[in-house]
């Protein structure tokens, strides 16, 4: 299909453009990275080699021209090299984003899921009620949405975990070792990630229900609504019928979203040390690891657009309008 | 039919439809008052007019008036935070600084970088996006192209790759911090005024402005931006928000020199003393609550700007108990809730550009298909 093909010819000119800005950033900024690293790594055993590579990844001291860096960079990307990361003792970058990925992909995807289901749900919910006492619902989702999402990981641990001692207060898990895919273990799992699900959940759910009580609004005054209404529909059905029109601007306002969320959910991670990216992410900026940096980056943006290309294919199945024009 | 006469009236007294106000109720039979800009009379816009403005004034004098010098450390012997107390009203840090004078000193930087920030992304949309609008074909699709590569990016781990590679003493630059800011937060509003002056341009008085021989800028300037100042407005408020919450991150990464005192650093060292984990609620409470408010009240503008813009999105259509407040005859036969069909809904467009606006913002948003 046109449209299809076309966005993912967008899609893949923006991943181009985002290896090329990670590519980049290093090499324009003022400051030297290669000595600033070398500034953390006091004390750590500096090999020729690790010298070399280090300056092989960020430009310094290099007989090869800028162009030359750049197809360089660029074959060690297609080949899976990320660069070795500094602050975990010299191991490929892909290999710490590989042992907290799940972790990230785990919480974060099911709590956006969520909260996208969750926060339509109440929108299509407040606007069908509208002036009742589920108005006064939105300026108090206004204020989880424009709270910081950290700063309600931090309510929440202090109120949940440390004062009523519901959930625990941090990490993914208790033991560090992985016993067996039994239930004690899952639940462990589930147990350590209620908290920090419900904290993204709540933050991100107010986006989507302002999003979808406006088109709702507007959807509700069309006539073919009140078509339904005035030739006697159960009311489950016209809700039905003003709702699935509605949803459209959502879903495509998914892509607009889901950076945001995920920003959002890595600051979450931190507050509740929770092993997924955000937390290494925390570390790379800390011990100034800037492969780690980079890294992260790049499978964090590649992850939003995968997302954005999956809400794509769903606005394309879901709105006919789209494929006709094609 | 109560219906009928009440709709009319509706539209005669647009101002029955706004919370109360000073003097919502217009007398029956009295001549139809009509404010040029009725925006303030929603209760929501003057709460967060109020916030906004108290959080402004506390960005000027807040540094003046706090109690004692932010950075000033009063014991040396005493390693934990400590709680409020009549010295410390808002207790200690760890490095056993004041929290209040913190906080007070702290509000200057996070307002400035966010307005910085506002005001220089909300300049690049309106250059970006109403020039790709007003000259359509190639022009058009690369500057498209361009808002739209910023808008899938996410936004916040390339700040923190930038300024993980800023040298730490330029980190404290809230003018630099905020351009940078505004370089990632700008796609958002460049795209609806894009959207909005495609479709200003073949309005016929802007035909008629061309065919008269106006040159393209100020056909620009004088016939389309007037008409797309409630969207700017919103885009504004948008991106400062943006830059309010973008810049509470960064510095709660700990990416801005940590000695610039700011709402996020105080954050930052929140988590650094644990205060979560040990109930030192004082660190993260107030800065936290600060951000969320500030926050709060932008958010609360621009809802009364959607409102204003598409005037479907008010609380409620015309309702029993308003209606009756507004003395309007028929009041007692209007259900008590807003029920399809039954409720009149006043279609009444203030400004007759923007009523298309929200339709197209929203249309906007269904993407670039």
């Amino acid at each position: 299909m046109r449209v299809i093909s076309r966005r993912i010819g967008f899609y893949i000119l923006t991943a181009i453009a985002a290896v090329t800005v990670d590519f980049f950033i290093p090499r324009v900024m003022p400051g030297n990275p290669v000595s600033a690293v070398l500034a953390k790594m006091q004390g750590a055993v500096i090999t020729k080699a690790t010298m070399r590579a280090l300056e092989v990844q960020f430009g310094a001291n290099t007989p090869e021209g800028l162009w030359g860096q750049y197809m360089h960079y660029w074959s060690n990307i297609l080949h899976g090299n990320l660069g070795i990361s500094t602050s975990n003792g010299m191991v490929p970058v892909t290999t710490v984003i590989r042992g907290a990925l799940p972790w990230t992909l785990g919480l974060v995807g099911t709590a956006t899921v969520l909260s996208f289901i969750l926060g339509t749900l109440l929108g299509v919910l407040v606007a069908w009620k509208r002036g009742s006492w589920l108005d006064n619902l939105l300026p108090a989702t206004t204020f989880f949405q424009a709270a910081p999402y950290f700063f309600l990981a931090f309510l929440a641990i202090d109120l949940f975990a440390i004062k009523l001692g519901w959930f625990p207060a941090g990490s993914a898990r208790n033991t560090l070792d992985f016993p067996a895919l039994d239930w004690t273990y899952l639940s462990d799992v589930l147990d350590h990630a209620i908290l920090p699900a419900l904290t993204i959940v709540v933050a991100s759910a107010a986006g989507w229900v302002v999003g979808m009580r406006n088109v709702m609004i507007t959807t509700m005054d069309e006539d073919y609504v009140l078509i339904a209404r005035a030739k006697g529909l159960p009311k489950s059905r016209v809700i039905w019928y003003a709702a699935r029109n509605a949803i459209l601007p959502s879903i495509s306002g998914f892509s607009l979203a889901v950076g945001f969320v995920v920003s959002g959910a890595l600051l979450t991670e931190i507050v509740f040390s929770y092993p997924g990216l955000g937390f290494i992410l925390l570390t790379a900026v800390q011990e100034a690891d800037y492969a780690l940096l980079q890294g992260i980056f790049l499978v964090i943006t590649m992850a939003v657009l995968l997302a954005n290309l999956a809400a794509d294919f769903v606005y394309v199945f879901l709105d006919p309008r789209t494929r006709q024009e094609a | 039919m109560a219906i009928g006469s009440s709709t009319n009236l509706g539209a005669d007294q647009p101002s029955d439809l706004v919370p109360p106000g000073p003097d919502p109720v217009t007398a029956p039979g009295a001549k139809p008052r009509r404010s040029r800009l009725r925006l303030p009379s929603s209760l929501k816009v003057l709460i967060g007019l109020g916030t906004l403005i108290a959080f402004l004034l506390l960005a000027v004098i807040g540094p003046w008036i706090a109690p004692y010098n932010p950075a000033e450390t009063f014991s040396t012997t005493v390693s934990f935070p400590q709680p409020p107390s009549v010295a410390h009203l808002l207790g200690t840090t760890q490095q056993q600084q004041d929290v209040l004078s913190q906080l007070l000193a702290g509000g200057r930087s996070t307002v400035l970088v966010a307005f910085v920030a506002g005001l220089v992304a909300t300049a690049i949309s309106i250059v970006v996006g109403v020039t790709a609008g007003y000259l359509g074909g190639l022009a058009d699709d690369l500057l498209s192209m361009l808002a739209n590569f910023f808008l899938v990016m996410p936004a916040l781990p390339l700040l923190i790759v930038i300024f993980g590679f800023l040298p730490a003493s330029q980190g404290g630059d809230d003018l630099l911090i905020g351009l940078i800011i505004a370089i990632t937060g700008w796609s958002w509003g460049a795209r609806v005024l894009r959207a909005q002056t495609l479709s200003l341009r073949h309005r016929d008085y802007v035909e008629s402005a061309r065919i008269i021989g106006e040159r393209g800028w100020r056909i620009i300037g004088f016939e389309i931006l007037p008409n797309l100042t409630p969207i700017v407005a919103s885009s504004f408020l948008f991106t400062v928000l943006y830059g309010v919450g973008t810049y509470t991150a960064l510095a709660f990464l700990g990416l801005i020199n940590p000695n610039h005192l700011s709402w996020g650093g105080m954050l930052f060292y929140a988590q650094v003393a644990g205060a979560e984990q040990s109930g030192y609620w004082w660190l993260f409470i107030p800065p936290g609550l600060a951000v969320a408010l500030l926050g709060t009240s932008l958010a609360l503008l621009n809802f009364g700007i959607d409102e204003f813009i598409n005037p479907r999105l008010r609380a409620a259509g015309l309702t029993r108990r308003r209606a009756r407040r507004a003395g309007l005859p028929g009041a007692a036969r209007l259900p008590r809730r807003f029920v399809l069909g039954l409720t009149p809904v006043v279609r009444y467009t203030p400004l007759a550009v923007a009523g298309g606006a929200a339709a197209n913002h929203q249309r906007d948003e269904g993407g670039s298909q």
